[in-house]
């Protein structure tokens, strides 16, 4: 088998595995109490994280890639200031972005 | 299902619409960019079975920069990895048996689990499979677009496309998410943990540790 199929078997199989593991483990019953607390705070740190990296970081990691990216987001945030829904907050971020790029 | 489970399905189909477009414009550009390293066929049944956008375009560029298939998986799977945290923190919401509750796992990407969360952490299980269940046609079709019709949409980034999935999140965080107190401490605090990984750490770490400071929550 090639490479590109190793790479596709195995990373398929491990994703489901991962995708299943919470759900599998420790799911349909209670948390106690403390669990419950950090449960509840799971969203706002990951997406408050996705929203970093996806806005700062290269692709490839290890390294910071700030380009027009940052703006466009400004500009989703400031939508959501002036209490915009999400749609065109987040068109806002593809406008600005693709336009900045377009002129630079 | 039952008719309410069937109208939180609908209700997340419609929610998950428009992140489905832009997977679909994302998928284009995966399949212009993996054809010439994989073919036509695989990378279709990449995006088929592997069903995630950024371990996808990391496995794909290790390959394509003769990595190897060992660090191709690890690389994949480092970004999959933040899946265990969001399988974690929707498991005391699924009812049901271990196959079916490995089966809605399945349906876990970052967009319909956040949606998903209904506070408190509580997560609607069928509003989650149906917020999903756009996404999966059009991220396979739109693989197969751009394997068969090649540069559609041309530079992805030109659209500004990279700057929809980061938009996207900061509207489910400050409209679902950031209450004032604890949940705005912890995004802060998570906001900060990736902010000073990205320079040392593989892609998908920085994620992952932030998913520690909800373990401020524990205090309570």
């Amino acid at each position: 088998m090639s490479e590109v199929w190793i790479t596709i078997v195995v990373l398929a199989l491990v994703s489901a595995v991962i995708r299943a593991s919470g759900p599998v483990l420790l799911g349909g019953r209670e948390m106690p109490g403390a669990a419950r607390g950090v449960i509840a705070l799971v969203a706002p740190a990951l997406l408050a994280a996705l929203v970093v990296v996806e806005t700062l970081a290269a692709p490839e990691g290890g390294a910071f890639e700030l380009d027009a990216r940052i703006a466009g987001v400004g500009a989703a945030a400031a939508m959501l200031a002036l209490r915009r829904s999400a749609l065109p907050a987040v068109a806002a971020a593809a406008i600005v972005t693709a336009a900045l790029r377009a002129i630079s | 299902m039952s008719s309410e489970g069937r109208e939180r399905f609908r209700q997340g189909f419609s929610a998950g619409i428009a992140y489905a477009v832009a997977a679909l414009l994302l998928a284009i550009s995966f399949g212009v960019l993996a054809q010439p390293l994989m073919g036509n066929v695989a990378p279709i049944v990449m995006s088929a079975v592997v069903f995630a956008g950024a371990a996808q375009f990391a496995a794909t560029a290790v390959l394509a920069a003769g990595g190897g298939a060992a660090a191709a998986i690890a690389a994949g799977v480092l970004l999959n990895l933040r899946y265990v945290p969001m399988g974690i923190a929707l498991a005391p919401s699924l009812t049901g048996g271990r196959w079916r509750r490995a089966a809605i796992g399945q349906a876990l990407i970052d967009f319909s689990w956040a949606a998903a969360s209904v506070g408190g952490g509580r997560f609607d299980p069928a509003f989650m499979v149906g917020a999903t269940a756009p996404s999966y046609p059009l991220w396979v079709g739109g693989t197969a677009i751009g394997v068969f019709a090649g540069d559609l949409i041309g530079d992805p980034g030109a659209l500004g496309l990279d700057a929809i999935f980061p938009a996207f999140f900061l509207c489910l965080l400050v409209e679902g998410e950031l209450r004032p107190g604890l949940p705005a401490l912890v995004a802060g605090l998570g906001s900060l943990i990736a902010l000073c990984l990205i320079p040392f750490t593989p892609a998908g770490v920085p994620v992952i540790a932030a998913s520690a400071a909800a373990l401020l929550g524990a205090r309570r």
